[in-house]
């Protein structure tokens, strides 16, 4: 997915919720609930739009010993501003080493040194296949989207993926159009089976934040909703999915952004609000 | 190219205006073959790396363990299951690609064409090894005791290469690591210039058929703009001592 601008500016969270939800807006809540993820995690593969700002927020907040892959040949990037795309000098100042893409997928990744893919999708079914191709049908697609880019095998060989992406009917899908990154196909048995018997590093998707939400996978392999952000309700989390999503019992409530995590964000990350408008 | 009607087929693994959305020409002719259709080979990044490795090192196929349980080997039968011969597992297998040309950008070369970048590589060691004719595209000419000082960041080397071209500047609005930034303004603007198909004829010729060469188009920009794209610091590397053996 390529699209970090927000088309439709987001209004603050919640008008008429605590106070609080008053001061950030969903994307920023998205954000932070998203970098939150990371700690204790140590190498991340960064992917394009949405995943560069949380990672980059995860590095200077609860992972501060993240080592940043992106795609294009960086590894251990410490990047002085948000890059603007995933190939950009400031990935490579100060970086640990730059690779050739070929070390990277071949040795880091397929290899098995990444521990989470973060990724971005146009769509996702319940057991966190992505779509990031085409909408509607491949030789005559209505919606040509960017395509796999490495989505698909990091999809297949980082040990876990994080997704990152908003919620609504259109990319929250009972059958999604295209699968470009396999997820937990049709069902945790028969995922860890195909996983094996094709020799896969990775254990599929492990986490979804939305600007709704935090999902994670249950015993079933379908994502179940652990967390709702503040100012959402889970009325209208149901109005902006496909299927009927499992919820967790009891439903945790995200803690809203701290003020460094809003600074961090308005003031270093994205001062413009490419993301988070 | 696309926009301007002089590419058929499109082999890629991702296609979009990074960092900004879409590409609007490509979208025009994928989804509604306007003005014309646009043929489409797809593969992911692994699997382009893999198609020039294969190519530069003529090898028929390069094996790789991505597409499993997804739709990209239906929309492109060049991608296949292959059994390894050493035991049961199956991977896939992507065919070697060999361009006709490949044209790299490059902070410098010498006149023999033996060329040296930093920054971020990409695939463009394989790409250029994998292609008929290589074009260097540098922004410095360098003697050739340069490049001899500091042999390990020779990325390509002139045996290769057909032409260099001196062209400072050259990679706008893209980038080149320590010369100067990326324009992000052009990314911005080019998502609203391209979604019609006139106001894209219209930049295409005043920023392309309608400059004489990449002087005048660095002039058009103007002096400010180029100017606010150098970089904000300087980051030299140390240097190293190869050591001399008698």
């Amino acid at each position: 997915m390529s699209e970090p601008r927000a088309k439709n500016p987001t209004p603050a969270a919640g008008a008429a919720g605590p106070p609080i939800t008053r001061s950030f807006s969903k994307s920023e809540m998205m954000i932070v609930a998203a970098a939150r993820e990371l700690a204790g995690q140590r190498v991340c593969f960064v992917g394009v739009g949405l995943p560069n700002i949380a990672v980059n927020l995860a590095r200077l907040t609860v992972a501060p010993d993240l080592e940043l892959v992106y795609e294009a040949g960086a590894f251990g990037a410490v990047p002085a501003r948000l890059p603007l795309s995933i190939g950009d000098p400031t990935i490579v100042t100060g970086a640990t080493a730059v690779v050739s893409m070929f070390e990277l997928f071949s040795f880091y990744l397929q290899g098995g040194l990444v521990d989470v893919g973060f990724l971005g999708a146009a769509q996702i079914d319940r057991f966190g296949n992505i779509n990031s191709t085409v909408i509607g049908d491949y030789e005559h697609p209505k919606t040509r989207l960017p395509g796999s880019g490495g989505a698909c095998e990091i999809a297949i060989n980082a040990r876990q993926v994080f997704v990152i992406m908003r919620q609504s009917k259109r990319s929250f899908v009972d059958r999604i159009d295209f699968r470009t990154s396999p997820g937990n196909l049709g069902g945790a048995e028969a995922a860890a089976r195909i996983r094996r018997e094709e020799g896969w590093l990775g254990r599929g998707p492990s986490v979804v934040v939305t600007d709704l939400g935090v999902y994670h996978f249950d015993e079933s392999g379908e994502m179940r909703l652990d967390s709702i952000h503040p100012g959402a309700t889970l009325e209208v989390v149901r109005e902006t999915m496909g299927w009927e999503p499992r919820v967790a019992q009891p439903l945790a409530t995200t803690p809203a952004p701290t003020p460094e995590e809003l600074r961090l964000i308005r003031e270093h990350l994205d001062p413009d609000g490419a993301y988070t408008k | 190219m696309v926009a301007a009607g002089v590419a058929r087929k499109l082999v890629f693994s991702w296609l979009g205006n990074p960092g900004v959305g879409g590409l609007h020409a490509i979208r025009r002719r994928v989804e509604d073959a306007d003005p014309a259709p646009l043929e489409l080979e797809e593969y992911s990044h692994f699997g382009m790396v893999g198609r020039y490795t294969a190519g530069a090192s003529n090898l028929p196929f390069f094996p790789l363990r991505s597409y499993f349980e997804t739709d990209l080997p239906k929309a492109n039968p060049l991608i296949r299951p292959i059994r390894s011969p050493f035991g049961e597992e199956t991977v896939y297998a992507v065919p070697p690609l060999k361009p006709d040309v490949t044209i790299v950008h490059a902070q410098r070369a010498d006149a023999e064409g033996n060329t040296q970048i930093w920054g971020l590589l990409g695939c463009q060691k394989e790409a250029a090894f994998a292609a008929e004719r290589v074009i260097v595209v540098v922004e410095e000419l360098v003697d050739e005791a340069v490049i001899r000082a500091d042999p390990n960041r020779t990325v390509i080397p002139g045996l290769i290469v057909d032409a260099v071209v001196v062209e400072p500047f050259g990679a706008h609005p893209s980038y080149v690591q320590g010369a100067y930034d990326r324009d992000n303004r052009f990314y911005r603007d080019w998502d609203t210039i391209s979604r019609d198909a006139a106001t894209t004829a219209a930049w295409l010729d005043e920023w392309v058929y309608g400059v004489s060469g990449r002087v005048e188009y660095a002039e058009k920009l103007g002096v400010e703009r180029v100017a606010g794209l150098r970089p904000s610091g300087e980051a030299p590397s140390g240097s190293v001592d190869y050591g001399v053996y008698k």
